[in-house]
């Protein structure tokens, strides 16, 4: 079985449930691939003792009754894992080991699975490239020079490599979609409210949404239906009754009615790109569905919105790290205040500091009326662009990035080019949607590129319904030359 | 009684000034655990022992709001007539310091839980309304201890993330009298109602002091002072005074005040500059994303105010209908719910009027000598309202009360057995003591004489006598009448 890393999670389930393959071998194979991929630098962390000791645990008494029985899963370093090391991608967190499982993580082991390691993230969930790690930049399986995407890029390229079956994200921005879509994977961030919170590094916590990272949509349905779920210790957790995604996965969209919304088709774009979109349409259209065109007249202010949101929410959650209780405390300074600067000066890296800064900035006293306050009102507005389309159609069909992966270093020295490309993600989030990135093709140089279907809030199974179909007829494979091991 | 005239003003050679003062009151809410955590709110553990991953702000941890504190929030704003708000936000308050953890306050800024209420004061000038601005819920900080450890500060996060309520006053008290008053009256409510101890040793109740001056018969406020933190009726006072003299001295020298936050050393007994406007902070107020709003449900706010205990001014108006108190008395009495309590049971067992009247006196008189409250009096409201009965009854004069008294404190018997064992009844039989007053009357007849003569001083003198041979248990009334009958034969 030399192969079975190269499988789906689903056949991977079936081997496992079947005694193809026993939870060791499994564990054992994917121990093997991690070993041999330390180029890509998607790992932070390791727990291959750990895993091992709980694929034996589960070969002696297997339970085929859950979801993930007897899988190993790498997770994005954001999840708190209890006695784990879990650093967030940030010095200031290097040495931090939570005495807590995340609500979400918990989920998974509940369900069956196991934890491999954690993987490399942009610091703090902060940026689309995974180069703001303090453990390094994560490489791209697609091609040795090209980044992952961000800020789940340990987790994109872990999973496209097979270094683990599944896996799972957090997208604040776009950071579980723009990474799917530049290694040819499946990305779901679900609407606000349906994962839990609880136990995760908090970026900006309006935005915040774990989601799982898969090689096809029926894996990312049963990797929703074992994370997802009401938690009282969440006060913004939606409480409503678990669905079960993968039972319920259909291919049949017949008369399903989606949305093609005029102002994603932006300046600049590349023509593959349109192309790419162009093909999706059809594709849809052939399956039965009906396009519509609809407008969100307030698109062009959502990335603007974001970089305000966001920042300003970061800037607070971040005011705990401050070398006191836990993380990384500086050893100069002579008072309190010289021990926090230090602190954070050296905790920090350049991207969050930035980040924290225009939060600062754009709540403080006289200015919050200009950038916060206006911001808060046009989210209200893109929501209700949504809301008002959604009247008309069941999901809106755009692509997830501006551009397919680009190069290591391309984009470091200007932070505006990195953020425009989240221009087709950061809408979803204000509005606290479900949307799915699907692969759906390549552009002229072989890297993919990725669709987004965008859902009303909580449903989640129709975009999967949509997505399972699209998967089916879209004729993409995502192949990957092995080229690092 | 008659009533006094308002007079505290400040008097300088340019004019007569009158003191404005606002208070932002910190009342520690009554509940078994913290305002977002499970953690216990009990005083007096071992530093760090009642933190949770949420006081102390480990990552990835959230707030859960404690509805029993906003029960408590909506209990006391009720308390002071003041309007619930349905919908109310909590807010993030950003600053750094080492006890706090998040590095950010929650509290409630432009939407409290509670708005404009008011709070009735009884002055010696008559009653006087203060209004409340707002009532809203937040976290406490912990306690930074500088004084352990000569080059480090030690963290103690027990109080972190406690639920306060700030009570906001409007700035409608004029002296350190009415700050007393005033917040007596709401350590009262709020122990009626439950919902804080008004402890201030332990900073269940502290407040922020804002104070300005201004001429008699100005309209504008002056420019005020904030003192912060005191934790006392006593300093309040003090810090009061203190500021409102300064000003008026500034003032007086054609100075400007600074609008400025000050601190009161209660050692120097003087108010110093903390930090100018200039300084202030930026808190950077904004919703706090890991709370949804706070909407209260009609029916719950109504089925609080149904389910509150009268209240101290109702009581107040009942006592003085019912029990035919005065007003003084009245307040006295309902100043605390336990004595209105020991009140109550004591006036359904014996005259109402005279219970009233020892309560106030020897009563008090004695717990406060011992250091002791009503609720650990070693004299019990039944034995209380039988010493009351005995007075009423005659059994034994009001001296012999006082002995009668002393004994149950030390012993806490009960009267009857007290009077009986050791035979301390009122001698009130108008033969036995017409036969004593006679002898007596024999004996001195020459001051006999001399009362007939005129000297009606003397009288007293035979009242005298008659207890001496009577051993205080004649009866003072009959003495009387039987000594004029016969000094008129």
């Amino acid at each position: 079985m030399s192969n079975i890393t190269n499988q789906s999670l689903s056949e991977i389930l079936e081997s496992i449930k079947s005694k193809k393959i026993s939870s060791l071998e499994l564990t054992q194979a994917y121990i093997k691939n991690i070993e041999n991929a330390k180029k890509l630098n998607a790992f932070v962390t390791t727990t291959f003792d750990q895993a091992l000791e709980n694929a034996k645990k589960f070969d002696n008494k297997p339970n085929n009754e859950q979801l993930l029985s007897g899988v190993p899963l790498a997770v994005k370093d954001l999840f708190c894992t209890e006695n784990v090391k879990t650093t967030a991608g940030s010095n200031i967190l290097n040495n931090f080991v939570p005495s807590y499982e995340s609500t979400v993580t918990k989920n998974l082991w509940n369900n069956g699975a196991f934890l491999l390691g954690k993987l490399n993230c942009d610091e703090f969930a902060m940026g689309s490239s995974n180069e703001t790690s303090f453990f390094g930049n994560v490489i791209n399986p697609i091609g040795d020079h090209l980044v992952p995407g961000g800020s789940s890029g340990g987790s994109s390229s872990a999973l496209a490599a097979d270094l683990t079956p599944a896996t799972i994200g957090t997208d604040t921005g776009g950071s579980i979609r723009q990474p799917a879509s530049f290694t040819g994977t499946v990305g779901l961030k679900p609407t606000y409210g349906l994962c839990s919170r609880w136990g995760i590094v908090a970026f900006a916590s309006s935005l915040d949404q774990a989601g799982p990272m898969t090689k096809t949509v029926n894996d990312c349905s049963i990797m929703l239906e074992a994370m997802s779920g009401f938690d009282e210790k969440d006060s913004t957790s939606i409480n409503k009754k678990k669905e079960t995604y993968s039972k319920n996965l259909k291919d049949n969209i017949k008369g399903l009615k989606i949305g093609i919304p005029k102002e994603y088709r932006v300046d600049n774009m590349p023509k593959e790109i349109d192309e790419l979109w162009e093909k999706g349409k059809k594709i849809l259209k052939d399956l039965g569905a009906q396009l519509i065109d609809i407008s969100l007249p307030h698109t062009k202010y959502a990335l603007p919105t974001y970089y305000i949101v966001a920042p300003a929410e970061a800037s607070s959650n971040l005011a705990r790290y401050d070398g006191v209780r836990y993380g990384y405390r500086s050893q100069k300074g002579k008072d309190l205040i010289e021990m926090y600067e230090n602190t954070r000066s050296e905790g920090f890296g350049d991207e969050v500091k930035r980040r924290i800064l225009i939060g600062t900035y754009v709540l403080s006293s006289g200015y919050y009326d200009a950038y916060y306050l206006k911001a808060q009102k046009v989210r209200q507005l893109i929501k209700k662009d949504f809301d008002d389309s959604f009247t008309k159609v069941d999901a809106i069909l755009t692509p997830s990035t501006p551009s397919s992966a680009f190069k290591i270093g391309e984009k470091t020295n200007d932070p505006v080019s990195m953020y425009l490309n989240d221009i087709f993600t950061v809408p979803v989030n204000l509005a606290g949607l479900p949307a799915l990135s699907l692969p759906a093709g390549l552009d002229k140089q072989g890297y993919p590129l990725g669709l987004q279907l965008i859902g009303k809030a909580l449903d989640e199974q129709k975009i999967l319904n949509i997505g399972y179909a699209f998967e089916k007829n879209c004729g993409y494979k995502n192949e990957i030359k092995k080229w690092w091991s | 009684m008659s009533k006094e005239k308002f007079d505290y003003f400040i008097n300088g050679e340019k004019g007569k000034y009158e003191v404005v003062i606002g208070l932002e009151v910190h009342a520690q809410v009554l509940s078994n655990s913290k305002l977002f955590s499970g953690s216990s709110t009990k005083f007096g553990a071992d530093p760090n022992k009642q933190v949770s991953l949420i006081d102390s702000a480990f990552p990835g941890m959230l707030p859960v709001i404690n509805e029993e504190c906003v029960k408590q929030a909506v209990r006391t704003g009720l308390g002071l007539n003041a309007k619930i708000n349905n919908y109310s936000v909590f807010d993030r308050k950003n600053y750094f310091y080492a006890d706090l953890p998040q590095g950010y306050q929650i509290s409630q800024y432009k939407n409290p839980i509670v708005g404009e209420g008011k709070v009735l004061l009884d002055m010696p000038y008559g009653s006087k309304e203060i209004g409340i601005e707002r009532l809203h819920l937040e976290q406490d900080a912990g306690k930074s201890i500088h004084d352990m450890d000569p080059s480090s500060t030690y963290v103690d996060l027990n109080r972190s993330g406690i639920a306060l309520m700030e009570i906001v006053s409007k700035p409608h008290l004029r002296s350190p009298d009415e700050v007393n008053a005033y917040i007596k009256k709401l350590r009262t409510i709020m122990r009626y109602l439950g919902t804080c101890d008004g402890n201030m040793q332990e900073g269940s109740l502290r407040a922020d002091v804002n104070v300005s001056v201004r001429k008699v018969g100005d309209k504008n406020f002056g420019t005020r002072c904030e003192i912060k933190n005191v934790n006392s009726i006593k300093f309040m006072q003090m810090a009061i005074e203190y500021e409102a003299n300064r000003q008026v001295e500034l003032l007086e020298d054609g100075k400007e005040i600074d609008q400025e936050t000050r601190l009161f050393d209660t050692k120097k007994n003087e108010t110093r500059s903390m930090r100018s406007k200039e300084d202030a902070h930026d808190y950077r107020y904004f919703p706090d994303p890991d709370l949804l709003p706070l909407k209260l449900e009609q029916k719950l706010i109504d089925d609080l105010k149904k389910s509150l205990p009268e209240l101290p001014d109702n009581k107040k108006e009942r006592f003085i209908q019912e029990y035919g108190l005065n007003s003084y008395e009245a307040n006295v009495l309902v100043s605390e719910k336990e004595i209105s309590d020991y009140y109550e049971e004591v006036a359904k067992l014996s005259d109402k009027k005279l219970a009233a009247t020892w309560m106030m006196g020897d009563l008090f008189a004695m717990l406060n000598d011992k250091g002791l409250n009503i609720s650990n009096s070693p004299i019990s409201a039944k034995n209380f309202a039988e010493l009351v009965q005995s007075i009423k009854s005659g059994e034994i004069s009001g001296r012999i009360a006082k002995e009668v008294f002393e004994i149950m404190v030390e012993s806490g018997d009960n009267p009857k057995k007290i009077i009986e064992s050791k035979g301390m009844k009122q001698q009130s039989d108008p033969k036995e003591l017409e036969k004593m007053i006679n002898e007596i009357l024999s004996k001195n007849k020459d001051k006999v004489d001399q009362y007939k003569a005129g000297k009606e001083k003397l009288f007293g003198f035979f009242v005298g006598q008659v207890m001496k041979l009577s051993g205080g248990k004649a009866n003072p009334q009959l003495t009387n009448e039987i000594l004029k009958k016969l000094l008129k034969g």
